[in-house]
């Protein structure tokens, strides 16, 4: 693994052990931790002062049933979920995404592709592929947008991003990713609103691709 | 330390834990203490030990539930999500490690993730489990590095001023936004975070240990 030098910011770490981030950035922050063990160690020490809070706050009565209708249930056979692993490049909550699928990719033009794995009111999350040297177009945000690095590396004015680095991003950057020379840079990228494109024919073309 | 303490050997199936520390006697301490839900979490992983059980449901039941409501659910659907939680505790573990998680943490997460699943009718992204299939290597004295961790954490909410300590509640309760988090936190989550060193080192320890 490629030493990562972008973490999470700690605001994002404690947001998503309370589980509070919205899906598409959760996905992300999940699949960074799942790369990052220094962000791992920072997540699972929230969930300590998380349980130190459930630990130390206010309890309720129960029903006088509830106990022995938990117990009764002990061995009831249950179906488990279906669970995934790590597949290639990709880390196991975005082959959870996936569903086990391989990407199913879009054509951007000029040989840039996504591949939509969720959108909503909550906002859009999706795997994009920049081939080598090639810049994604320019443009800013309207939230915030986060960028995981699944294979090879981008860099823009704030910075290289290779394998496993993690950039935020919000409505003050103004910045022009390229993929760097070498593999394509393929990233797992969530938004919690449209990007605007600062070139018209983007622009134009932005509800044809939902980007 | 308030939390209520037993001997290590009074629980048989706690012996495990001090193979360590067993190797040579001449140095080694009285029995040291672990606090009653580790014992029971252990004997309910290595011996689907139901009395065990029954006391951790007893212990953790009530704070379930107060947690839950002060979260927002009724108390209906309280004790329905304290219902599956408990049995999401006693089906899932085999995934508990005394050495990387205190009960109280690994349930906090248990009981996030099984809200928000029930919330959004979607299942919350989780990390990838890196410590998948592992043998858990028993290790005394990593066991009470957390025991001890999970005391300090308590004691520093206690040292919290009244509205600092409100605010980490009501975080980790999930009753802030990320944006809330980030600008309101900074302070208190400094204060207890400081009480947290050793988590990478912990991780590190047991992913070399699995190699």
């Amino acid at each position: 693994m490629n030493a990562i030098t972008h973490h999470s910011p700690d605001s994002l770490l404690a947001a998503f052990a309370a589980g509070v981030l919205e899906h598409p950035f959760a996905l992300v922050v999940a699949s960074h931790i799942s790369m990052c063990l220094d962000c791992r160690a920072t997540f699972e020490a929230h969930l300590a002062i998380g349980g130190a809070v459930l630990e130390s706050g206010a309890t309720a009565v129960l029903s006088s049933d509830l106990k022995g209708a938990t117990l009764s249930q002990l061995d009831h056979p249950v179906t488990p979920r279906p669970e995934y692993g790590r597949k290639g490049i990709f880390p196991s909550p975005v082959v959870e995404a996936l569903k086990g699928q391989t990407p199913r990719w879009k054509s951007l033009g000029m040989g840039a592709r996504q591949s939509i794995l969720s959108q909503g009111s909550e906002g859009s999350v999706r795997l994009l592929y920049i081939p080598p040297g090639q810049a994604v177009p320019d443009h800013s945000h309207n939230g915030m947008e986060l960028t995981l690095v699944l294979q090879g590396s981008f860099s823009d004015s704030t910075g290289r991003f290779g394998v496993g680095d993690l950039e935020v991003a919000d409505h003050s950057l103004e910045h022009s990713p390229k993929a760097d020379d070498g593999a394509a840079c393929i990233c797992l990228a969530a938004t919690d609103a449209p990007l605007r494109f600062a070139a018209l024919l983007p622009r134009l073309l932005q509800p044809l691709f939902r980007i | 330390m308030g939390m209520s303490m037993i001997d290590l050997y009074s629980v048989p199936s706690a012996h495990l834990l001090c193979c360590r520390a067993t190797k040579d006697m001449s140095k080694v301490p009285p029995a040291p203490p672990i606090s009653t839900q580790t014992a029971c979490m252990i004997a309910v992983r290595d011996n689907r030990d139901r009395a065990a059980f029954a006391l951790l449901f007893d212990h953790f039941a009530p704070r379930l539930k107060g947690f839950v409501m002060r979260s927002g659910s009724g108390a209906a659907q309280a004790e329905e999500i304290v219902q599956d939680v408990m049995l999401t505790v006693w089906r899932k573990a085999d995934q508990f490690d005394p050495a990387r998680a205190q009960v109280s943490a690994w349930i906090y997460q248990i009981a996030r993730n099984r809200q928000i699943d029930l919330l959004r009718k979607e299942r919350r992204p989780v990390p990838e489990d890196l410590f998948k299939g592992a043998v858990f290597e028993p290790d005394a004295s990593e066991v009470l590095v957390v025991e001890q961790e999970a005391e300090y954490l308590k004691a520093a909410l206690r040292q919290l001023s009244p509205e600092q300590r409100t605010i980490v509640e009501k975080a980790y309760l999930g009753e802030l936004t990320h944006q809330e988090i980030s600008t309101e936190m900074g302070l208190p989550l400094g204060t207890i975070k400081s009480r947290i060193r050793l988590g990478l080192d912990r991780l590190r320890h047991v992913l070399k240990d699995m190699r």
